[in-house]
């Protein structure tokens, strides 16, 4: 780490005191900067005040002041706070902010998202499409004036509920009988639907065809997914190919978009909670984290102590299952159905019976309340973990080296297979264990730590090869830390109060923003809150480390092996449900 | 050499393989039941789990933690044909249940018009219902608990109204049984304390 | 539960012009020869292999060594549409991916089931106010068994699992739609449209009756 966070605030006013001025608003920070300025400002942050880590681009839709917002936050790789920086334009369309594409690669597809769910158009982005819902779709529905089908009412509780709630399907209430909406006077029976053109001239577009000499070959266009057994999930992908070569490559998603956001923004503050877990559904416990630290920020309350070590050990004990999962389904799609990621599950189970006994579920933990923990863990739980951590797991992941590592075949698929280098992860916003890998020492838990974990000793895995062999490895470096973690976790762990708070179903959250953010088993998971004072957030936004990892993945595939492409996908370790949203 | 690696990985495997037979023999020559049985299936849910780790349902179900949760039922005390509900139809639950599933209708007295404390009508979507379990954490009166009943598979949609989710107290001490008796010690005290302060307060008139 | 019931027949808010087989209800004489296949099928119904969202991290799990669905023949995940006999729903149905299911379920064989896992295959489940998400599966594949939990567990699907066999073992050669003779096949369901929403080409009539009075009350 470099200097310490006091010494690294930035004055952005002093440096262009024509184009941009402080966020005065109260509760809000950082820079609001000049749309026309917007890329000379940011080449000037990336490359003067050193942030070269873009981590979320995202919009907010401020209906009553007639203005559209785009928020930016930045870091650096070397650690730190971050920097917010904004741009206002107002709300007619078409609402135009220049795109900061060509600083940021990262911005790609949260800049296309903006766009779907906003109706933000980033000027000079290369190939602004949606990117969530489909070419064709009528209206941005993360705009405040936009009603789904069953829309009810602006914010829950609804009123219909209680005292005179009669069950009644939401159907009836539309006058489609169903979660539609219809432009006036549609007319199903001539409706031309909107082809992929646009997906496939984008994939055209960015081929190396032309790169390649004068040979002709033919290329052809495959489409993988969405119901493809190794993507993970709903993740289609369309590639190029020449011969078994990716030429082009463009993954197209939204096949599980559950619109978590706009949910989000109409539940209070407390129902977001268990939403949160249906995001990365293997890791419902980070998830929790995250949510409750940016909530926990704007409320500006303070963690029960007990609680704080709760929380480490249940999102390391988290983390070491996700490991495991990764690794089974990496062999998976490798090929070698099933044994690996069997010895995997079973590892997993043992931890998820951990967090059904404190929290209820299995999955989704729902676990985390603002200012601590719902219940404390019971003594012969607390005994168990010991168990595992000092006794079971250690041995398990030493016999899953064992198992695996030496193997002569999954060496040979996996080394020497290219990833990322530092430089591409950086410049695409690539956090995690994939960062790690490319040799970016760059770990949320060191970098800019949260909760209890600057208490601990432990290193931050670095591998310096970014292959997929040393991605592969990386994850069991992180398994083992996450013991030392949780190893010393276990052993400090102080008696006491698991809530600094009273248990209530409604919480008073002051008006402002914030952003919190936690090193997911993924990668930076961070959610960004807008409150105006009242019980549900204005905006609710969730910066999914899968989803943009993910826009590295073209960059990476580009004159890979289809084979290896699966392979090259399940290093990112990505989860539909987060990816999606 | 080329195979050592794979070798080496196979031996693992090969481990595995005999520990299902080693383990079994382990639990016969000590003359105990490793299947079927509560203490085999908590053997096979331990740091020390080896060998086969299947725990076959439906002959035979991991332990469910008592914190366990899946649906919501309401409770009752009282015996099945006079049945005293606990809820009183504050609507805490509806209202805090995120995906809004939970539909109470209050009853009111048909002579003044004023709220009854009991429900009328009360309605869980649990085609809806995401067993959060925010309803049992937040209603001021321990009514509406978290069952761990999970077999409840259907050939239709699942609505469940008043009937279907009452459950009586009996039951609730069943499946959480600590969480039972605090709440019940706390009742208690409550009640004593309320008692005093009525005894107190006769005294001083 | 009789109001429910007689919402849910409401003018077709699940399955729009879909005969709901009453092969549940009327269970006539089983013969030795159904027994015979229903034996057969019922222990060795295969899903298709095929996720949608979080329940599917549970019914992965159903098939791993804890649970181990190999016990009731389900083990054998076929990933083509065309071997399989059982598509398991799991997990959230979006309008975007709806196209592909019904893709895939008319390119299943019959016999074929549906089993919706978990509160949004069964009704679009927390996500159901969502504008991408399709209100539950069954508005437009008949659904054998509904599995309610999110996720269900396991055990839980196992469970559902079972209440699918019982099923199967109640069918009855003569009776089954997809041996009925001189009926069109009530089993294909038309591809829905993405167009500005999602279009249920089976409704067009309805919509557009809906959107002219929708323009004339505007
Ligand atoms: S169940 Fe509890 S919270 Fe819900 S209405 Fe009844 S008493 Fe109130
Ligand atoms: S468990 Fe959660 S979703 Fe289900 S009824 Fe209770 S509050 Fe609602
Ligand atoms: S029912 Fe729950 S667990 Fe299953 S897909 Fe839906 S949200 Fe996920």
């Amino acid at each position: 780490m470099t200097a310490p966070a006091s010494t690294q605030t930035v004055d952005l006013v002093a440096r262009f005191p024509d184009s941009v001025t402080a966020d005065t608003r109260p509760g809000f920070s950082g820079f609001i900067v000049k749309k026309e300025n917007l890329v000379e400002v940011a080449t000037a942050i990336r490359d003067e005040f050193g942030f070269d880590l873009l981590s979320s681009v995202t919009g907010v839709d401020y209906l009553a002041e007639n203005m559209m917002e785009v928020v930016y936050h930045v870091h650096r790789t070397t650690g730190g706070p971050g920097l917010v920086f904004k741009t206002q334009v107002e709300r007619v369309d078409p609402v135009e902010v220049p795109s900061l594409y060509s600083v940021w690669v990262g911005a790609d597809f949260q800049e296309r998202e903006a766009w779907d769910l906003l109706g933000i158009k980033f000027t000079g982005h290369p190939d602004l499409r949606r990117i969530l819902m489909w070419e064709g779709f009528e209206g941005h529905p993360l705009r405040k004036d936009y009603k789904e089908g069953f829309f009810e009412e602006e914010t829950k509780p609804f009123k219909s509920r209680w005292p005179d709630g009669h069950h009644n399907y939401v159907e009836f209430k539309n006058p489609y009988r169903d979660n539609l909406i219809f432009p006036e006077g549609f007319d199903p029976d001539n409706y031309t639907p909107k082809n992929e053109d646009d997906l496939y001239f984008s994939l055209e577009r960015s081929s190396m065809k032309k790169a390649e000499g004068d040979l002709n070959t033919d290329h052809i266009v495959v489409n993988m997914g969405p119901h493809h057994p190794s993507t993970h999930g709903v993740l289609r992908v369309a590639v190029e190919l020449n011969g078994e070569t990716i030429t082009s490559l463009k993954p197209v998603m939204g096949y599980l978009h559950r619109n978590h956001e706009k949910i989000g923004e109409r539940n209070t503050y407390l129902q977001i909670m268990p939403y949160t877990d249906r995001l990365d559904y293997f890791n419902s416990m980070a998830n929790n984290f995250g949510y409750a630290i940016a909530v926990e920020k704007l409320m500006n309350i303070p963690v029960a102590e007990r609680a704080e070590y709760i929380r480490v050990i249940m999102a390391e004990l988290s983390r070491i299952q996700n490991h495991f999962i990764f690794i089974g389904m990496l062999i998976n799609d490798l090929g070698s159905m099933y044994t690996p990621s069997l010895y995997a599950f079973e590892e997993r189970e043992l931890i998820l019976d951990i967090f059904e006994a404190v929290s209820g579920a299995r999955m989704m933990c729902n676990y985390f309340r603002f200012g601590g923990v719902v219940r404390d863990i019971p003594a012969d739980v607390l005994q168990k973990i010991k168990d595992l951590v000092f006794d079971r797991l250690p041995a398990k992941i030493d016999e899953m080296e064992r198992f695996l590592n030496e193997n002569e075949v999954l060496v040979g698929r996996l080394k020497g297979v290219h990833v990322l280098n530092a430089e591409e992860a950086i410049r695409h916003s690539v956090t995690g264990p994939v960062l790690r890998a490319a040799g970016v020492p760059y770990d949320l838990r060191r970098a800019d730590p949260y909760s209890v974990y600057d208490r601990f000793d432990f290193d931050v895995a670095v591998r310096h090869n970014g292959d997929m062999y040393d991605n592969y490895l990386i994850r069991f470096d992180e398994m083992r830390q996450s013991l030392r973690i949780l190893e010393q976790a276990l052993k400090q762990i102080p008696e006491g109060p698991i809530n600094s708070q009273k248990p209530q179903y409604q919480v008073r959250v002051p008006a402002g923003e914030s952003y919190g953010r936690i090193e997911s088993p993924k990668g930076e998971l961070a959610y960004y809150l807008v409150s105006n004072g009242k019980p549900n957030p204005y905006r609710y936004h969730v910066r999914a480390p899968s989803f943009i990892n993910l826009t590295a993945v073209e960059t990476m595939c580009k004159g890979v092996k289809i084979a290896d492409f699966v392979a090259l996908l399940a290093m990112f370790d990505i989860v539909m449900g987060e990816v999606d949203r | 050499m080329y195979g050592k690696g794979i070798l080496k990985g196979l031996s693992v495997t090969w481990k595995r393989f005999w520990d299902t037979y080693l383990d079994d023999i382990s639990w016969w020559v000590r003359g105990k039941k490793r299947y079927y049985t509560t203490e085999g299936v908590a053997h096979r849910s331990s740091k020390d789990a080896r060998g086969i780790f299947t725990v076959q349902y439906p002959e035979e179900q991991l332990i469910q933690p008592e914190e366990f949760r899946f649906v919501p039922f309401l409770v009752f005390d009282g015996n099945e044909e006079n049945k005293e509900v606990r809820c009183t139809s504050c609507g805490i639950c509806a209202k805090v249940c995120p995906p809004q599933c939970i539909w109470i209708v209050r009853t009111n007295d048909p002579n003044t018009g004023k709220p009854v404390p009991q429900p009328a009508e009360f309605y869980v979507d649990m085609d809806i219902c995401m067993n959060c379990g925010f309803c049992a954490e937040y209603c001021p009166f321990d009514a509406i608990k978290m069952d761990h009943e999970f077999a409840i598979a259907s050939y239709d949609r699942n609505v469940y109204n008043l009937e279907k989710l009452l459950k009586p107290a009996s039951y609730y001490a069943e499946i959480r049984p600590l969480n039972y008796n605090k709440e019940e010690e706390a009742r208690k005290a409550k009640e004593a304390a309320k008692a005093a302060k009525a005894a107190a307060a006769t005294q001083a008139a | 539960m009789e109001e429910h019931k007689e919402e849910n027949k409401y003018e077709g808010l699940n399955l729009p012009n879909y005969n709901i087989p009453e092969d549940i209800q009327n269970v006539v004489s089983i013969t030795t020869i159904d027994r015979l296949y229903n034996w057969g099928r019922r222990w060795s119904v295969w899903p298709l292999m095929f996720g949608l969202a979080c329940c599917a991290i549970e019914m992965i799990a159903a098939q791993t060594a804890r649970y181990d669905m190999a016990r009731f023949g389900m083990e054998v995940m076929r990933p083509t549409p065309r071997q399989a006999d059982m598509m398991l729903v799991s997990g959230t149905v979006t309008k975007k991916m709806l196209p592909s299911i019904i893709r895939l379920y008319n390119q299943m064989p019959e016999p074929k089931y549906v089993v919706a896992m978990g509160a949004c295959a069964s009704s679009g489940g927390p996500f159901k106010e969502g504008y991408n998400v399709v209100a539950g599966i069954d508005k437009f594949l008949p659904v054998d068994v509904y599995i309610p939990g999110c996720p269900p567990t396991p055990q839980a699907l196992i469970a559902g699992m079972m209440k699918l066999q019982e099923k199967i073992d109640k069918q009855s050669i003569k009776k089954v739609r997809w041996y009925e003779k001189g009926k069109n096949d009530s089993n294909y369901v038309p591809m829905p449209i993405l167009g500005p929403d999602l279009i249920d080409v089976r409704r067009n009539a309805e919509y557009k009756e809906a959107a002219a009075k929708k323009e004339g009350a505007a």
